[in-house]
């Protein structure tokens, strides 16, 4: 780059940035990811002005279809789940840049097909050679694509051109896949131009939980051992697998969401005071926190696995688990998993960390309680604080973003009563401009190459690190327990924290 | 919403925590006061228009109505919370001697210790600072191009009154415009030699505009008029070619540079509601539009 834009100002915090020109190839067109979330959000920026005048979408999929059966996908897509409001003249703008390549992962002909295509499109609507590729994809064809891009010049750089690779989640099964799938990409791929994307932790999550743990001066104070007894980290959904058997038996709810999901949002809890707010400052010390977390032992009992059975939940009549189509009657995955860390700091010594997640439980909720200790003296009577628990501060993941302060109050009245109560706090911005999705912002940064907040290979190598061994002893003791729809999760569970003498809440 | 006639501000504060516990969830989670003083004709536009960016910025909207100075004094507010509003709301009619007090109505209901915006949706004072409501707020949202007559004179008002936390529509409206524009120069870095703003012949956002791009190009810019709708055309001239954005309809432009091919964009009018979301998303002070205010006033002064 030259000279500074005279149009720029760092003052100038209006002016939102605008990706270079660049354009977005779509392997796995027709999944479920594609259609309910990337293409509405490459429409959703697009109405907001965020992507560059040009910007295209070529399409990559075995089917037989020209470009205009591609297009009519992706307006099916945008009109059933965009965010924002379908304008005409954004989607003919859009939908100009749209190309489909028909094809298998291993044809030769189709990925010449693909490098033409990109070709013509730079000269066609000046993408600069700039490409996103989004592999939406199994992780098992990962090797086959980044090959085929790699042979047919798709991943050669030209001048100042960039090309980027977007993953999704899982990143591997267990340590060794993860670091196999990373050596593909990094294969082909430099480490910073590898996007990991972690949809449920969009960027918004992360920065808020920066921004209340450290603008503040009020907790960090007693963001530690001294006052804080333990933390529950939940992500619950009330769903059951739906059609997603083929990916799911197998996997199972802690490598589908601890190992991401809830290990990420216990090391933004816990972690120390970046020095800077950039990525490379958080993902170091999000790391430190990923080495020095341990399973305690005995991990029957420190863990909790469990399967939903057939029952009712939420007024729907549903199925068990391995009633589920797909599903091998025999299976034992498991569609709830709770573990307990312990971070072996100075800070958090002697705090359990007591992660759960599941399929078919209460109700959808993500949340990360930090609950602390009752204070060492009460100069009431007994009487008068029994309806008083411990003190909690909730940070809301979804839905409704926020955070929730449980604390004593007395009871309005004559008699000394003093009873929990919640003070919530909403972040507002969920409505008329509600903060973008998370998927927009992924997409933002990975068009406009900023690093972004999500995990690099070291951190998945070390959450897989921490997780095998659960998964290999879940594997040498036969069947989960089982749990009714609808019900926060396995006796099991609950034995777990009954053990140490606490009860998860109920979220 | 419930009436209050003959009343002051004890009472709609009385109203305001009656109305939160009736709807059974006393917490507040309002971010800041929003002030609206706007005349009768315009108040229901300009409370909805609150409305919906009240649910990005829950607020305790205060609509004020400013009636006839004459004849005894009387205060009628309607009060409200709920029904789509993020916060809560009055509107506060006054009439006779208490229009010349209308801070002193105000300041007792101004959420404590949150920031506080004062927005003239259509005839704004010539200079907001020093407005007695206006001095009760760190945001001045002030309408140049809502004006009645003289849009052209009330927007160079506007900019010579200039103080810290003043802003105004017209140039808020110019924030896609201008990121496109700086975002052409990201992709072309090319120095620019001269510029031309096309726009209906009186335009206060053209007017900022061809002062912002003065102030940050420093190159001449040139004004032509067409017949809209807003702005229609910026292009800035570069040795490689004009790098230019059209945009005859007021939705979709075309952006045009030099060795690329030409490429649509949509490039939409913005609603009021949207204006003052992204107004009240920042309460300090907006340096650019400082420097580009400044600008403004030194080239009308040129002429």
């Amino acid at each position: 780059m030259t000279a500074a834009n005279p149009l720029r100002d760092p003052q100038d915090r209006r002016l939102p940035r605008i990706a270079g020109p660049c354009g977005m190839v779509l392997f796995g067109v027709t999944g479920d990811l594609s259609r309910k979330k990337v293409m509405p959000a490459i429409y959703d920026l697009a109405n907001r002005g965020l992507l560059p005048p040009g910007f295209s979408l070529i399409g990559f999929a075995r089917r037989d279809w020209a470009d205009q059966d591609f297009a009519q996908i992706v307006h099916d897509a945008v009109k059933e789940h965009a965010r924002t409001p379908f304008r005409e003249e954004v989607w003919n703008q859009l939908s100009e840049g749209f190309r489909f390549v028909p094809g298998d992962f291993d044809d030769d002909a189709a990925f010449d097909q693909l490098r033409r295509t990109v070709e013509e499109l730079d000269q066609l609507r000046g993408t600069g050679g700039n490409m996103a590729f989004y592999l939406a994809i199994p992780p098992a064809f990962f090797g086959n694509v980044v090959g085929q891009l790699k042979e047919h010049g798709l991943a050669d750089l030209d001048g100042d051109q960039w090309r980027r690779v977007v993953v999704e989640k899982p990143f591997g099964h267990d340590l060794e896949s993860a670091r196999e799938l990373n050596d593909i990409l990094a294969d082909v791929f430099p480490s910073g131009s590898i996007f990991r994307i972690d949809h449920y932790l969009g960027k918004e999550t992360v920065q808020n939980i920066l921004a209340m743990r450290f603008a503040n001066n009020m907790f960090e104070p007693i963001w530690n051992a001294n006052y804080v007894d333990h933390v529950q980290i939940t992500m619950a959904e009330d769903i059951g697998i739906g059609g997603r058997a083929g990916y799911y038996d197998g996997i199972g709810a802690a490598r589908d969401v601890i190992q991401n999901h809830l290990l990420q949002l216990m090391a933004l809890v816990a972690m120390e005071e970046p020095i800077a707010f950039d990525a490379e400052s958080l993902r170091f010390e999000k790391q430190k926190v990923l080495a020095s977390a341990q399973l305690p032992p005995p991990l029957d009992t420190t863990t909790a696995r469990g399967q939903y059975v057939a029952g009712w939940a939420g007024g729907e009549k549903v199925i068990g688990f391995l009633e589920e189509e797909g599903i091998n009657k025999a299976s034992t995955t498991e569609t709830f998993a709770a573990i307990t860390v312990h971070v072996d700091t100075r800070r958090w010594a002697g705090v359990p960390f007591y992660l759960r997640t599941g399929k078919r439980l209460g109700r959808r909720v993500t949340e990360v309680a930090i609950v602390f200790k009752r204070a060492p003296h009460l100069p009431f009577s007994q009487t008068a604080t029994e309806d008083l628990s411990q003190n909690a501060l909730v940070i809301r993941v979804q839905p409704d973003e926020g955070m929730t302060m449980r604390f004593g109050a007395k009871v309005p009245g004559t008699a000394m009563e003093i009873r929990d109560v919640n003070m919530d706090f909403a972040y507002g911005g969920s409505f008329t401009e509600p903060s973008a999705e998370a998927y927009e912002r992924l997409i933002l940064d990975v068009l406009l190459g900023d690093p972004p907040l999500f995990p690099r290979h070291e951190e998945v190598e070390l959450s897989w690190q921490l997780l095998d061994p659960v998964i290999q002893h879940w594997a040498k003791k036969g069947r989960p327990d089982t749990y009714d729809s609808g019900t926060w999760g396995p006796p099991s569970a609950d034995a777990m924290l009954a053990r140490d003498g606490r009860t998860w809440r109920r979220p | 919403m419930i009436e209050l006639t003959d009343t002051n501000s004890a009472k709609i504060a009385a109203e305001f925590v009656r109305a939160r516990t009736r709807a059974g969830s006393p917490a507040m989670g309002m971010v800041m006061t929003l002030i609206i003083v706007a005349p009768e004709e315009d108040a229901a536009d300009a409370m909805l228009a609150a409305k919906r960016a009240s649910r990005e910025h829950p607020s305790r909207v205060l609509g004020v109505i400013l009636g006839d100075a004459r004849g005894a004094p009387h205060v009628h507010a309607q009060v409200g919370s709920g029904d789509g509003w993020g916060g809560e709301t009055a509107l506060i009619r006054l009439k006779g001697e208490v229009v010349k007090h209308a801070e002193s109505v105000v300041l007792p209901l101004l959420l404590p210790d949150s920031p506080v915006a004062i927005w003239w949706p259509t005839a704004s004072p010539a200079d907001p600072e020093s407005d007695p409501l206006g001095a009760l707020a760190q945001r001045r949202i002030t309408d140049s191009s809502a004006a009645s007559r003289g849009k052209s004179t009330a927007m160079i008002a506007q900019c010579r009154s200039y103080a810290p936390g003043n802003t105004d529509l017209s140039w808020t409206r110019l924030t896609p415009w201008r990121a496109l524009l700086a975002a052409s120069l990201d992709q072309h870095p090319l120095k620019v030699t001269g510029a031309t703003v096309t726009a209906e012949r009186v335009s206060p956002s053209a007017d900022l505009l061809v002062a912002w791009l003065a102030d940050r190009l420093k190159v001449e810019v040139r004004r032509r008029s067409s017949k809209g709708p807003g702005i229609t055309e910026v292009s800035m001239d570069t040795k490689e070619g004009p790098i230019r954005i059209s945009r005859a309809d007021g939705r979709l432009a075309t952006f045009t540079s030099p060795n690329r091919p030409d490429r649509p964009v949509a490039l939409k009018r913005r609603e009021v509601p949207a204006l003052l979301a992204e107004e009240l998303r920042r309460l300090d002070e907006d340096d650019v539009y400082a420097a580009t205010a400044a600008r403004l006033v030194k080239l009308g002064a040129k002429k």
